[in-house]
């Protein structure tokens, strides 16, 4: 297990006009570790994994201030957008596979960044499907549209697609919650083969998922983190009361 | 917001509260068998500890269910786990009083028996011992739990007592020995039980601070 730091995140506030989403955020992720956010809706959890990607920035109204280092750079200083979202891929919470064929789909990312010879090309298209372990369920059919795969094959498709570009750290923001339970075991343990070369960082609904996938959980509430600790430690002896009451079901 | 969930968890708790009664009521059974040399109330005991298998079972069963609906967390998946613990080491003080039963039919034969007045104290501690360590885990009383481990200490000196007057007894009279080895055995158990009690208040310790003596579980 890696001490590295990949994202240290440090007295970050963000404001969408006058609503204060984020509050005073510092936290470390350690690197090819899995990362959960939970918290109740409208906590900040989706908004800090966006701004980890610079999704938010650009929004009307976003003001951020504070820093976020990955691997000690500021990805809001001098780090060009386009390089920090090769490095950091994003898997959302329902598929989004193109309107194209499967293989379409894997190469487009590596395309765009200039790859055009055919033998690459296949290279990437299928490491990146077998790392999402869906390589022998599509193998044979590489040329019909994505659209025609099932959900969970979809969102396979989607992480193989974020795989593509070869990033260093995956968000997925609630990357199960469209899935049938069979579909959300597979990508569970995906995402648990995928911690072995990634930074792997979860925002997710499913608190069981959480016990089960990650190493480290954080617990949203209102904008600030209340509580960043082991998951086991978390889910069995919560030191926050504010914890303790929305992880058994007793918030509010 | 969860009720029915605090219902089940506090009909766990009052089944823990009866089944450790049972278990009290069980060793005050077995003590009043061995002064009274009563064979009825000793067979009574056998009869008694399959209810007291049975309440296991059926806390046993809840707990699992909770388990299974509720997949608890934090302080709720460590009150039934404790729970689960618990409930074999109560079981296990059941079987001894019936232990205790046994050894005393066998006494009801034997003429001009006395049994060790420490036996009695024996009970006395260990009844206690079992209360207080389930009245710390329904209370969360981790003061309560930790005043149960020392008091093991208590039962322990009878133990070694009884020990001493038994082998003078012997010494004083070699015909002795055969209702002595009996004393010791039914000592021996009462030892076991207080044993059994500090089981149940190390659970409760965790229940409480997440760590089983000193050591975090999860």
């Amino acid at each position: 297990m890696s001490m590295h730091t990949k994202y240290k995140i440090q007295d970050l506030n963000l404001h969408y006009g006058t609503f204060h989403a984020l509050k005073n955020i510092n936290l470390e992720l350690p690197e090819k570790e899995i990362t959960a956010f939970i918290g109740p809706s409208g906590c900040g959890k989706s908004t800090l994994l966006k701004t980890l990607n610079r999704m938010n920035d650009l929004v009307e109204g976003c003001s951020i201030d504070g820093t976020v280092l990955l691997d000690g750079e500021d990805i809001f200083d001098r780090m060009d957008v386009n390089v920090l979202r090769r490095r950091v891929g994003m898997v959302f919470q329902k598929p989004n596979p193109f309107p194209m064929s499967i293989y379409d789909n894997i190469a487009f990312g590596p395309r765009t960044h200039g790859i055009r010879k055919k033998a690459k090309l296949d290279e990437i298209v299928e490491k990146s499907l077998r790392d999402a372990a869906i390589w022998d369920e599509v193998k044979d059919r590489l040329d019909k549209s994505a659209l025609g795969m099932s959900g969970g094959q979809q969102q396979r498709l989607c992480i193989a697609r974020a795989l593509a570009i070869q990033p260093e750290v995956l968000l997925m923001d609630e990357p199960t919650s469209a899935l049938d339970p069979i579909s959300t075991m597979k990508v569970e343990d995906l995402v648990q083969e995928l911690k072995r070369e990634y930074t792997i960082v979860m925002v997710t609904h499913n608190m069981q998922q959480a016990t089960r996938v990650s190493d480290k959980t954080a617990f949203f509430l209102l904008g600030e983190v209340v509580e960043f600790n082991e998951t086991a430690e978390l889910f069995s002896m919560p030191k926050d009361q504010r914890t303790e009451n929305y992880i058994t079901g007793r918030f509010g | 917001m969860r009720n029915k969930f605090d219902q089940e968890l506090s009909n766990m708790h009052d089944d823990l509260i009866s089944m450790a009664a049972m278990v009290e009521t069980a060793i005050s059974r077995a003590v009043e068998a061995l002064k009274y040399r009563d064979a009825s109330l000793a067979k009574l005991l056998q009869e008694k500890d399959h209810e007291i298998d049975q309440k296991e079972r059926a806390i046993e069963s809840s707990c699992l269910k909770l388990l299974l609906q509720q997949q608890p967390v934090a302080r709720d998946l460590r009150e039934i786990s404790t729970a689960l613990k618990m409930i074999t080491d109560l079981e296990r003080i059941g079987d001894l009083a019936e232990d205790i039963g046994e050894v005393t039919l066998f006494l009801c034969d034997t003429p001009g028996y006395h049994a060790p007045k420490q036996l009695s104290y024996m009970a006395e501690a260990t009844i206690r011992m079992v209360r207080d360590s389930i009245d710390s885990f329904v209370a969360k009383d981790l003061k309560k739990a930790h005043s149960v481990i020392e008091y093991d200490d208590v039962v322990d000196k009878l133990f070694n007592e009884t020990r001493s007057e038994l082998i003078g007894r012997i010494h004083e009279s070699i015909t002795e020995a055969e209702q002595a080895m009996d004393s010791m055995m039914i000592a021996k158990y009462f030892e076991r039980i207080g044993d059994h009690a500090v089981n149940i208040s190390e659970w409760v310790e965790f229940s409480i601070t997440g760590t089983h003596k000193n050591i975090r579980v999860i």
